[in-house]
């Protein structure tokens, strides 16, 4: 599986002046001047030189600088230059010739080597630097396995992103999601837990019926979803390493949309009840405890927690349309925080706080847009008609959603000022509801 | 699914005893798609042969009778979009649904909510739970007990037709009575 990578066709004027003021907002400022030129959409050359190898086998176990190549093109902030077009292949720091780099107009460069320690135990070596200034930004050597090398060079990918650009990178990161293969009454719906590049996709849960939902745990151990095993739905939590899963939630009534509290020990869901009247509820895990958070008459559902664990935003279609609305976890009057359009539905924040994400019926199309909580500014990201789930990366500085390439769901990842956009090659099925995961420890 | 529940409702029809009341058999009410005949024949014989058949422990069926019986073939009902309120034009044909639950509290049934797929899969299913709770609750005015029935929501998830059509949307923004 591969991503393609397209660039968005949007007015970068007014994105400029919206990435500026983000970036102010941020809290490292003294590394975001690159970023600022990189913004309107030049993609700064870097050069990945091919790792060295010390070892027994002729050739290294896995090519660390391929995986590390990808990352950055992924990011459509860097363009790694063809290995062909480098004057030197220097794998220790005292080799790199800064001129050769200058030349190629280059504005960094990664340099490292793989050395064999034990029979399945190597040292993972990388140097990342700066060509202007002619300094090493950040070096490192890393412990690996045959098995932890894609783990390790995920690893030097986002140390490098960070450097480079000030924003943590998340290629480390994993993304669950939904497939639905066969047609009609012959389905087969799975879980799936992914590296974000797509790569090691691993099948959490198989069910004919309909699997919805996947929520992650803060700290990336468990899965929280909605099964439709027997005809009845049914939230379970399920815990990765293990397969191990609890049934948290199976009343009467819909049991759906569960997101787990930033302490992960809380879950909102939406409970219909026997008289079908949908709310939000917080369900305690260890107490099993549930503790009704709405009671209008409408649809209430989608919830999601604010960072700060202090409030819920939600759908409803209290105002006859859904809409976004935030109410405190302790019960206050719902407020509500969406007004630009028919539909704005199941809202995600990103993890900053600052941004929320939502589906939004532009023009006749549901499409990911992201509102910019202090200024109100609306920005629309995607281009499909039917694109849903949106879930922000733990960076807070991309997203991913589904959306439709004929009558299949595939995903793709945008950037939270919209100027990169990229498709998951397409796969067999139908992929939806994608969930990227926090930042693994 | 839906000729399961269709057979239990012919079923409980044939139980019911049939009386004549000399009034021609209508066949205005009945449904398109011409398989009506087949149901009456297994209690009687042919149409031409009704006209003559008054006897005293069997015969015709009534219009009422037949109207009634229409009403339980129809089995799945449509709903407009972004809309949890049934069609004017079921009432009837749930009343007669609500009133065969109220003649046998036996019987159990399933009503399954969906939703076309345009919007978000969670606020789909909270649609289709409110479309099955539409028919619910008129069942339940209309005589019907909340113990027979019992109710679920798919959303999107499983569509009767697939599809971006306009056509498809209209299939798939439905409720099915599912017997058991």
């Amino acid at each position: 599986m591969a991503w393609d990578l397209k660039m968005g066709n949007f007015v970068v004027r007014r994105l400029v002046v919206f990435g500026i003021c983000a970036v102010l907002g941020g809290q490292v400022q003294a590394e975001l001047k690159f970023e600022i030129t990189d913004f309107v959409g030049k993609r700064a050359p870097v050069a990945v030189v091919p790792f060295g190898w010390e070892g027994e086998a002729e050739n290294a176990p896995f090519d660390i600088s391929a995986v590390i190549t990808a990352d950055l093109s992924r990011s459509g902030r860097f363009a790694p230059i063809a290995e062909n077009d480098m004057l030197q292949k220097p794998t220790t720091g005292v080799d790199v010739d800064f001129d050769d780099w200058s030349i190629l107009a280059v504005e960094a460069v990664i340099i490292g080597k793989v050395t064999q320690t034990g029979a399945n135990a190597y040292s993972v070596q990388f140097q990342l630097f700066d060509v202007f200034k002619r300094e090493q930004l950040v070096g490192y050597r890393m412990p690996a396995s045959r098995g932890t090398m894609r783990r390790v060079a995920h690893r030097a990918a986002d140390m490098i992103y960070e450097k480079l650009t000030g924003i943590p990178g998340v290629f480390g990161t994993k993304v669950a999601y939904v497939t639905a293969q066969g047609r009609d009454d012959n389905r087969l719906y799975t879980l799936v837990v992914a590296d974000a590049d797509g790569e090691n996709e691993i099948t959490i849960m198989e069910s004919t019926d309909p699997i919805m939902s996947p929520a992650w745990s803060p700290d990336s151990r468990r899965l929280a979803y909605v099964s439709f095993e027997n005809n009845i739905s049914t939230i379970y939590v399920q815990t990765l390493r293990t397969g191990n899963r609890i049934k948290v939630s199976s009343r009467v009534g819909i049991n759906g949309a569960p997101a787990f509290s930033p302490d992960g020990r809380k879950l909102v869901l939406t409970l219909g009840g026997i008289d079908g009247n949908l709310d939000i509820h917080i369900l305690d895990l260890a107490s099993r405890k549930v503790t009704r958070l709405t009671t209008n008459r409408s649809i209430d559902t989608e919830g999601t927690w604010a960072p700060d664990g202090r409030a819920i935003y939600f759908t409803s279609d209290r105002s006859g349309g859904p809409q976004v609305y935030r109410v405190g976890v302790n019960g206050d009057s719902p407020e509500r925080i969406t007004f630009e359009g028919s539909y704005n539905a199941r809202p995600r924040l990103s993890p900053d706080g600052s941004k929320l994400a939502m589906v939004h019926l532009d023009r006749g199309n549901y499409r990911i847009a992201v509102l910019d909580l202090d200024n109100r500014d609306l920005l629309v990201l995607s281009g499909g008609s039917q694109d849903e789930s949106p879930s922000f990366a733990p960076n807070s500085d991309s997203l991913i959603y589904a959306t439709r390439q004929g009558r299949n769901g595939v995903l793709e990842t945008v950037s939270a000022d919209g100027l990169v956009r990229q498709r998951l090659a397409s796969r067999q099925g139908d992929v939806r509801e994608p969930s990227w995961s926090p930042f693994l420890n | 699914m839906a000729k399961q529940s269709k057979q239990i409702f012919k079923v409980g029809l044939m139980v019911i005893s049939l009386f004549a009341l000399g009034a021609c058999s209508s066949t205005s009410d009945m449904d398109e798609d011409g398989s009506e005949g087949s149901t009456v024949s297994s209690s009687d014989s042919s149409g031409s042969s009704a006209t003559t058949s008054a006897s005293s422990d069997g015969g015709q069926l009534t219009q009422e009778e037949i109207r009634a019986q229409n009403a339980l073939r129809q089995t799945v009902f449509y709903f407009d979009f972004d809309v949890a309120e049934f069609q004017a034009e079921d009432r009837d044909t749930l009343t007669y649904h609500a009133r065969d639950l109220a003649a046998n509290p036996g019987k159990r049934f399933r009503l399954e909510g969906h939703a076309d797929e345009r919007g978000t899969r969670e606020y789909n299913l909270a649609l289709g739970e409110r479309r099955a709770n539409a028919i619910l609750n008129y069942l339940i005015v209309n005589g019907a007990s909340r113990s027979q029935i019992e109710v679920v929501s798919y959303g999107e998830e499983r569509p009767a037709q697939s599809g971006q059509s306009e056509q498809s949307y209209n299939r798939n923004r439905r409720v099915e009575v599912i017997g058991r």
